[in-house]
């Protein structure tokens, strides 16, 4: 094949400059605030929103009662039934899901320019009159029900519970968010409305919205979606809590694969610290092909499919994360090579040159990791207001990183990993 | 790196994409080129955010693994980043890493893609990379043995530790029988511990070559100059090899009914179901996978389907019950249904109550509304699809791998929107015959 002789100079010019993302700050006239990305490039709006107070403030005994209203909001609202409810939502082409996590009560999605009226409508319909039908909740319950089972046969659902009733105790964090077969049985309706009433005020909503919508159809939408929402938040304080570690946990399960939880003490989001530590797990076991355990256990020695680790920030607690899933063969050598890796992080820190890729990668990727749709930018836009971090966030964060040094890197290596650590593993042939 | 199989859903959304698009102007706007070498290139600008997405597909998958070395098309995306002649292990995700890129690859039955997504500056860096792996990979016994332990472990993790995979193998492989869709993209245990070096080499030698290779750029670039960094890379590769044809075997037409049963002392829940081996958009005659597209949402694709109204709302016998049709392949695809029953209800009876729906639609056909609600669903949600560029690229590459076009895309509204109630009454009889069908059940261990 002919081979095209090609002397074309490459010396075109590619927007290399990150355009810093338009924010606006919007308050409604009935006080309630926003953030705002205007763009008309493609004819949708992307909603993100978020209430304070997970799961953390389901009642003990009543586990997974925020979990179940979650799974009701689009179950029929006003009067329209659930299979009204759907209809209507597939005809707006309305995209819109709730979730819930162990601090807060989430919703997103998106909507066609053309269709907001109703679509707005419809979202306005769920947040304030959600029927939660007796019928609707029971076919939800069965269906949590049928996960809690199933999960029980899972050994890294296992593990993970295991985790976290060893390292919170008593703290509301210990309990599972999506209950126990017991605890899902005994929540009533009136539960329901309950947790809804409490979770769901203007006092803690944030709200982030990127797309084709000027300032004042936002305000106007915003007011009439949630104005009528009660002015104070009725949930519960939750203490900070630090996990409590030392433990060997070996859980027996009769299954091919061992799953493996390495953990440790960490630092909360607000932290001023949190950069050095986000960098030293980078070099560890984050996200990337290039970390010293992706290294040492899957391309040197062949023993895991995926290796990693990761900081766990919550409200009021945090902790530090490596873990593995192994065949049953390899999972005391997995467990060495990550024990290793971590003592000799502790002990001899990272490198200059480490650091150096790491806070490069870390700038770099946020654009491209979060700001590519139009969904991910509302959702950093509620990220902004639920953490604190400011409207100018995203052009501080590169000094944030610029700024951390190698002592601060390794000083949080030492800080984290000078505790015996709990280790959690469910598989196979395991005995205590 | 990943395995992924792509639903036929993508086809649906990407060929909607670009006909809803039409009608609010905001088309995405798509460039196609072919260099010399044979070598494809699509672009597709998305300005919004300083981001690009860089895509290398080839037109070869697990189907084109040879007898008995099933797994060696997935063992060698792997093994692709390993390292060249020009670039040591590493170096090439070292740049992609550095940038705060991300990058991954992904192989199915007809294709196999690799993929970064990086800031545009360094979209030639990413060429450059790219176009050299294309043909010079370098392999030792050191990379070599290590990876395909990771894939062993990678098979246990997908397949021995989930008992809806290992009943799914089996399923597939009586549907798809003498086809090369029989055999697990992932390759079967027994093979894949005997897979050498060499056929990694050999399997690249033939199907890495830039005729066999389609550039999907999407994202915040301009085609013209995009297309003269693909000429200064991808344009310079030299073909070692004439283009070679894919040849499969052919199944057998269906002629009889299977059941599989697969109990599993992990099962909690048991579910059921029942797959018909259906024509692809590819093979379909004309209209037809359209009007499976269709018939599916109505069936069961969707909150307003008549599996989810009828068995799950009203009978409440279900806490899942759904169709699919996965469209989007090269050869022959599948059209199930599927029902997971609800607290106490028998298994038998809720297969009973998704036959009767099944019956009944065959006896009956579907209505005008729901046809319209169907392509009204499609058509509402697809503009979606072009808010994200890698969900633009994956669609657009997967479908010319497989040997559609971007004039199919564009066309597809309409040809959806000539569906008739006829069309669809029609396949559903044609296809949906229980006598010819495989139907696979994952149940407890019992005692």
């Amino acid at each position: 094949m002919k081979l095209i002789a090609t002397t074309f100079a490459v010396l075109f010019a590619f927007v290399v400059q990150a355009q810093a993302i338009d924010i606006k700050q919007v308050i409604t006239d009935k006080g309630i605030k926003a953030l705002l990305v205007e763009d008309y490039t493609l004819p949708i709006i992307a909603i993100s929103i978020s209430f304070k107070g997970g799961s953390s403030q389901d009642e003990a005994g009543k586990e997974g009662t925020l979990r179940l209203m979650t799974s009701l909001m689009d179950e029929g609202a006003g009067d329209l039934d659930s299979t009204a409810f759907q209809a209507k939502a597939e005809e707006l082409g309305l995209e819109f899901g709730f979730s819930a996590s162990r601090d807060s009560f989430s919703g997103g999605g998106r909507l066609l320019r053309s269709e907001r009226e109703g679509a707005f409508n419809l979202i306005k319909l769920a947040i304030n009159e959600p029927r939660f039908d007796a019928d609707a909740i029971e076919r939800m319950r069965d269906a949590i029900r049928s996960n809690i089972k199933s999960a029980k046969k899972n050994p890294s659902s296992v593990g993970r519970e295991a985790l976290r009733e060893a390292i919170f105790k008593d703290h509301p964090y210990s309990r599972s968010t999506s209950g126990t077969e017991q605890s899902i049985d005994a929540i009533t309706r009136d539960d329901i409305i309950a947790m809804n009433k409490k979770i769901l005020s203007r006092e803690t909503l944030t709200i982030g919205v990127v797309g084709a919508i000027s300032e004042e159809e936002l305000k106007i939408a915003i007011d009439d979606i949630f104005g009528n929402l009660s002015e104070e938040s009725s949930i519960q304080k939750i203490e900070d809590v630090t996990p409590a570690l030392g433990d060997d946990i070996s859980i027996a399960m009769p299954v091919p694969n061992a799953s493996i939880s390495i953990v440790y003490p960490a630092i909360k989001r607000d932290n001023p610290d949190f950069f050095a530590a986000h960098l030293m797990n980078h070099v560890l076991g984050g996200g990337s092909f290039s970390s010293r355990l992706y290294r040492e256990v899957r391309e040197e020695r062949g023993l895991a499919y995926g290796v990693s680790s990761g900081l766990a920030t919550l409200d009021h607690s945090a902790y530090f994360v490596a873990g593995t899933s192994t065949r049953a063969e390899n999972r005391e050598e997995a467990i060495q090579v990550i024990r290793n890796e971590i003592d000799r992080i502790a002990k001899e820190g990272i490198t200059k040159e480490e650091l150096e890729k790491a806070k490069r990668y870390v700038s770099g990727s946020y654009a491209i990791s979060n700001l590519d749709t139009s969904g991910k930018i509302a959702s950093v836009l509620v990220a902004l207001q639920t953490q604190n971090l400011g409207v100018d966030y995203i052009e501080k964060r590169e000094k944030y990183i610029a700024d951390v040094t190698l002592e601060d890197a390794n000083r949080m290596a030492k800080e984290f990993f000078s505790v015996k650590p709990t280790v959690v593993v469910v598989g196979p042939e395991v005995t205590q | 790196m990943i395995r992924q199989i792509l639903l036929g859903a993508s086809l649906i959304l990407l060929t909607l994409s670009a006909a809803l698009a039409n009608e609010n102007d905001a088309k995405p706007n798509i460039s196609e080129f072919i260099l010399e070498n044979g070598l494809k290139l699509v672009v597709i600008p998305d300005r919004r955010a300083p981001v690009v997405t860089h895509m290398a597909w080839y037109k070869v998958g697990s189907a084109d693994d040879p007898a008995g070395k099933s797994g060696i098309a997935h063992f060698l995306e792997h093994l692709m980043f390993k390292g060249t002649s020009t670039y040591k292990n590493n170096e090439f995700s070292s740049a992609v890493t550095e940038i705060g890129g991300q990058e991954n690859a992904f192989t199915s039955w007809d294709y196999t893609a690799y993929y970064q997504k990086v800031a545009p500056s360094a979209l030639a860096d990413m060429m450059k990379f790219e176009a050299d792996r294309m043909r010079n990979l370098v392999l030792t016994e050191e990379v070599f043995l290590p990876e395909r332990d990771v894939i062993l472990e990678e098979r246990s993790g997908r397949v021995d530790r989930s008992p809806s995979a290992i009943l799914s193998e089996f399923s597939r492989a009586a549907l798809h029988v003498n086809h090369p869709y029989s055999i697990p993209v992932i390759g079967w245990e027994h093979e894949i511990a005997k897979l050498e070096m060499k056929d990694a080499l050999d399997f690249y030698e033939r199907w890495y070559q830039p005729w066999n290779a389609i550039v999907v750029v999407a994202g915040d670039v301009d085609p013209q100059a995009t297309l003269e960094l693909a000429k200064e890379t991808y344009g310079k590769i030299v073909a070692s090899r004439d283009e070679t044809e894919r040849t499969w075997t052919k199944s057998p037409s269906a002629v009889v009914s299977q059941s599989l049963i697969y109990k599993d002392e992990r099962v909690t829940r048991p579910s059921w179901q029942r797959t018909f081996r259906v024509p692809s958009y590819r093979t379909a005659e004309d209209g037809e996978a359209e009007a499976l597209d269709l018939l599916s949402a109505i069936l069961g694709g969707s909150a307003t389907s008549r599996f989810q109204k009828e068995i799950v709302l009203d009978q409440e016998l279900a806490t899942g019950a759904g169709a699919y049709y996965q469209g989007s392949l090269r050869d022959s695809s599948s059209f199930g249904f599927y029902g997971v029953p609800r607290g106490e209800t028998k298994l038998e009876d809720l297969v009973a109550a998704i036959e009767a729906q099944v019956d009944k639609l065959l006896k009956d056909g579907v209505t005008q509304e729901e046809l319209d609600r169907a392509r009204q669903n499609y058509l509402k949600t697809i503009i979606y699809s072009q808010d994200s560029q890698v969900t633009l690229a994956r669609i657009f590459g997967s479908v010319l791998t497989i040997g559609g076009s971007v004039e199919d895309f564009i066309s597809w509204p309409e040809r959806l929107s000539k569906v008739t109630v006829e069309d669809v009454n029609k396949v559903a009889r044609k296809y949906l015959d229980r006598n010819r069908s495989i139907t696979s059940q994952l149940l407890p261990q019992e005692g």
